[in-house]
């Protein structure tokens, strides 16, 4: 990995309401040797105000940063929030599909983009380039009795014209980097349900009602613990869940940690530099129940002669059945 | 040299969009043509009386028709002109309709491009040779590939009218996917209660020979003279000395192994017979699940078998038997689960397809007919229906109907509120599709007396919850969203060719669509023929359908072969590829381009190695002329000659 530099785009949210998941990112980053740089003098990405309006508009001020980052000599840009990536990947996929309309773009822009940058979320950098292997190795910690359920989220894969990222209906790239750092994932159902996005501000009662949809599955999952990629996905769980035990009268307390700020923890790296002090419902005793690999052997070794113990009939038995039901 | 021209109106199909009076005119301008003239109907009995005439009185010895395509009338026109005395191939036809009236709205560029397309046709029939078929002996076996219901009333019809019949099926018994299925639509008649029969019929008729678990690996020849070489694929089991007694299945030790036959609802042994009513009933082993080949020891089977017909080391072996005419019958599959990611078939098990569901619903399936949930045994209460799973969805390049799943859906509901009473049924349906003959009274029975709940409006997603899975999607006729808690869902998956269907089409020589679909040889007029002479298509290789029209296509394919089989001789299409041995070089590069293998090496008298074209084998596809360095090869009817006069009929003005 060392030989190869990303460019990195922030955006607006990871300037603000999700430092935490900027501050992840980054550090994540680091520890796995990844190289990035931040173009000078950034702009917004062209996401929702924006498309909604005009769609040479969106794609003039996404190119415009991709614009940026080619000068710079990079040619993929890591974007970990959903909004600018999909911004990113729009304007990319509008522009090299048809002649015209990167012609209406760069018109608008001050210097003309080439198309020359791919752009990817911070889980298809690490799950295609940085690799599970390269994942596990790092690992320092565990985080026993923590159960993820892994949310997507709506953008991450989709459109998979667009995303060319992982199933577009059931995605499994963010369990298998989970997986990959020794933390339990659940079977959760809900991987791509809505969060209620921006409708938070207009419908906040139906935003409310589906997080709570979203936060029961998790459970009934058997999940403690959501595992997220996008700062609004995050924003709606975590800063919302109050709000939802009100409406549903609920008594919902589940923590909402970014994806890379569990690897973090599983990295070893500390609380604060990572956020977790940031996040609405407490994380304080998933970072309490933090191990080192050493003494998660060592529980488990002293399981094993725990069970070891137990009449020798029953084990026979078993072997039995297993060749049974080969 | 006098050319007769006709220009047919075709109606207003090419006079809508052609001058064709200034289309005449400018004809008779052109060296050569001593008469030309406009025809309403030129395909019509007085439109061919008028060329036969013209042929009489201007006394011409070549005639150029610009109508339609060649591929819809050459054929007809033809023979109109061999009536009145001319060599049929003194004959153009030049297509003024489908290249040109019916795509083209300007009328002075279509009149003027209609005139180019005529002095083409007139600069070439100047060129024509008369040609002459010669006639070959034709062998009067027929080859039926797919033991289905559509292949064994092919090969029955066949074998009752006295031809002797090959059926080779690729599954240890024949049978088809007819042969899974509980009852059948619209008159829930036992499925294998009417094809057993049948079944037993193919088996005992003297006249047929049935190779079961065979493939073809290779067809040689054409019309009349097919060289066909059948794998018979390795049971490892000796049938003549199998008596079908079941004991070594019911010893095995290998009880996971995939049960093909019933689209894995539930496991079965590494040696196994497919179903109690199977033909020929006979065992046959897995050998990616036997011991004895996974792990080199077991041999459990060979011991308790009675007549000792178990044989480890048994391999393939090749047939090779010559037949005159081919019924392809090879059937379809149908898509995946997985490929729905969002319906969950495959990750959860109480997401099932249909066909599994009537295997659960059949007596002798795995479960006896009980209708059980994969997953803990439960009888359901509530069992959702999902339509059009896979079918008419574009994204994933299915944007066709299935033809037959409304109504078995519908059969299926029906079904289960007479296995479970106190159940619910609901159907996700896009529109419910059911044309035929009983088939709207049966759907609206199910709504109407058996209370099926039909929903319009598509599934969005299923996901379990606690021990039921949960069914969202729309409903378009309420405009919102619905949520059913089912015990069991069933998917009524998309009807697809089989993976190998493309392999099978190259080693016939037929076409096949985008989607793997063999392509018949006219959608209307031509169903069960193909483009190949001497193969024809019988069920759903050609496209989704159901029993009734794949028996029809069945009985019709045998019926073509019959007719074809009525004369001894065939004549021999004279259009093929001839070597000027003069000219040829003897490098023998065509011999390999040629894909009929229609080209052998000759030798000469004087020594000299030349090509020579078998005519009876030869497609007249022209590859070899465009191979042959030195010109020596040419396809009879469409020399460079010819072609060239073509083009230079366009580009010199």
């Amino acid at each position: 990995m060392a030989e190869r530099e990303y460019a990195y785009f922030s955006g607006c949210s990871l300037e603000g309401t999700a430092s935490e998941y900027d501050a992840s990112v980054r550090a994540v980053l680091k520890e796995l040797n990844v190289r990035f740089r931040e173009p000078d003098d950034w702009s917004c990405c062209g996401s929702t105000p924006a498309h909604t309006v005009d769609h040479v508009f969106a794609a003039a001020l996404a190119a415009r940063n991709l614009r940026l980052i080619e000068k710079i000599g990079l040619d993929t840009v890591i974007a970990p929030c959903p909004a600018c990536m999909t911004a990113f990947k729009k304007a990319q996929h509008s522009m090299t599909e048809s002649e015209i309309f990167k012609n209406k773009v760069n018109e608008l822009l001050d210097e003309p983009y080439n198309c020359g940058v791919e752009s990817k979320s911070a889980l298809q950098v690490l799950f295609e380039d940085v690799g599970l292997d390269a994942i596990a190795e790092r690992v320092t910690h565990a985080l026993p009795g923590l159960k993820v359920a892994p949310y997507y989220g709506c953008i991450l894969n989709r459109p998979p014209e667009i995303a060319k990222f992982d199933d577009p209906e059931n995605p499994i790239s963010m369990d298998k980097v989970l997986m990959a750092a020794g933390v339990e994932v659940t079977n959760f159902a809900f991987k791509l349900e809505c969060c209620g996005a921006a409708f938070g501000v207009a419908k906040r009662e139906m935003v409310n009602q589906l997080t709570y949809k979203v936060l029961s599955m998790a459970l009934d999952s058997g999940a403690n613990c959501i595992a997220v990629a996008c700062p609004l996905c995050q924003q709606n769980l975590d800063l919302r869940q109050e709000q939802v035990n009100k409406t549903m009268g609920s008594n919902l307390n589940i923590p909402i940690l970014y994806f890379t700020q569990i690897l973090g923890l599983v990295y070893g790296l500390p609380p604060r530099e990572i956020g977790i002090d940031k996040l609405v419902v407490s994380a304080d005793d998933i970072v309490y129940s933090r191990i080192t690999v050493e003494e998660m052997r060592k529980r488990a070794e002293l399981e094993a002669q725990a069970k070891a113990k137990k009449p020798e009939k029953k084990i026979a038995k078993e072997e039995v059945k297993t060749e049974e039901n080969e | 040299m006098r050319v007769g021209v006709f220009i047919c109106h075709c109606g207003s199909n090419i006079a809508g969009t052609i001058d064709v009076a200034k289309v005449a005119e400018e004809t008779k301008k052109l060296p050569g043509v001593v008469y030309s003239t406009t025809y309403m109907y030129t395909c019509s009995e007085p439109g061919q009386e008028e060329i036969q005439k013209a042929i009489k009185t201007e006394n011409l010895d070549r005639v150029v028709v610009a109508a339609c395509s060649p591929r819809m009338h050459e054929l007809t026109f033809r023979r109109t002109v061999a009536k009145a005395g001319l060599n049929r191939y003194f004959f153009e036809q030049a297509n003024i309709r489908e290249h040109i009236s019916w795509i083209g709205t300007d009328k002075e560029l279509n009149t003027n491009k209609a005139i180019e397309a005529v002095r083409m046709a007139v600069e070439k029939v100047k060129l024509n040779k008369p040609l002459f078929s010669s006639s070959f002996k034709i062998n009067k076996r027929v080859l039926v590939i797919g033991g289905g219901v559509a292949g064994m009333q092919a090969a029955l019809d066949c074998a009752d009218g006295g031809l002797e019949v090959l059926l080779v099926e690729k599954s240890p018994s024949v049978g088809g996917m007819m042969s899974r299925l509980d009852k059948t639509f619209p008159t829930i008649d036992c499925s294998i209660c009417i094809l057993g029969p049948k079944m037993v019929d193919v088996a005992q008729h003297e006249k047929i020979k049935l190779y079961a678990y065979s493939e073809i690996d290779e067809i040689k020849g054409y019309v009349g003279n097919y060289q066909v070489k059948i794998r018979k694929k390795a049971t490892y089991v000796d049938w003549n000395k199998c008596t079908g007694c079941g004991a070594c299945m019911e010893k095995c030790p290998s009880k996971n192994s995939y049960d093909h036959f019933n689209f894995g609802i539930a496991p079965t042994r590494a040696i196994n017979i497919p179903f109690p009513q199977a033909i020929p009933k006979k065992a046959k082993i897995d050998p990616e699940y036997c011991r004895q080949f996974t792990k080199g020891k077991c041999g459990v089977c060979a011991k308790i078998c009675p007549t000792k017909a178990i044989d480890y080391e048994m391999q393939d072996e090749i047939v090779t038997e010559d037949v005159g005419a081919i019924i392809v019958a090879t059937g379809y599959s149908l898509i995946d689960m997985e490929k729905l990611p969002e319906y969950g078939g495959g990750r959860y098990p109480d997401v099932i397809s249909g066909i599994q569901y009537e295997r659960l619903l059949n007596a002798s399936g795995p479960t006896s007919g009980h209708i059980v949930r994969p997953s803990d045994n439960a009888e359901p209460k509530t069992v959702v229906f999902v339509a059009c799973a896979g079918s008419r969805d574009k994204s994933i390049g299915i944007p066709y109907c299935s033809n037959f799943c409304c109504m078995y859906i519908a059969k299926q509901a029906i079904l289960t509120k007479d296995h479970i009473p106190d159940s619910q049924s609901y159907v996700f349906y896009m529109d419910i599709r059911s044309p035929g003959k009983g088939y709207d009274e049966f759907t609206r029975r199910a709504q109407e007396e058996y209370g099926v709940k039909y929903i319009r409006g598509r599934v969005s997603r299923i996901y379990p919850k606690g021990n039921k899975m949960v069914v969202r999607g729309a409903d378009t006729l309420l405009g919102t969203q619905v949520e059913v808690e089912a015990d069991l869902v069933v998917l009524g998956t998309a009807v697809i060719s089989n993976a190998d269907a493309g392999h099978m089409a190259e080693k016939l020589h037929i076409s096949y669509d985008t989607f793997g679909f063999y392509v018949e040889g006219h959608p209307k007029l031509r169903p069960v023929e193909t483009n190949t002479s001497g193969v024809f298509l019988a069920g759903a290789c050609q496209g989704p359908k159901d029993i009734p029209a794949s028996v029809g296509q069945g009985s019709a394919a045998a019926s073509k072969v019959q007719a074809l089989f009525s004369k001894d001789m065939l004549e021999s299409d004279p259009a093929v590829a001839k070597v000027n041995i003069n000219a040829c070089v003897g490098c023998l590069k065509c011999v390999g381009t040629c894909p009929f293998q229609a080209i052998k090496e000759k030798e000469l008298r004087d020594g000299r190695i030349v090509a020579d074209v078998i005519e009876t084998v030869c497609a007249g596809c022209g590859v070899c002329t465009s191979t042959c360095p030195c010109g020596a090869i040419q396809l009879q009817h469409f020399t460079d000659n010819q072609i060239l006069a073509e083009v230079n009929a366009i580009c010199l003005k």
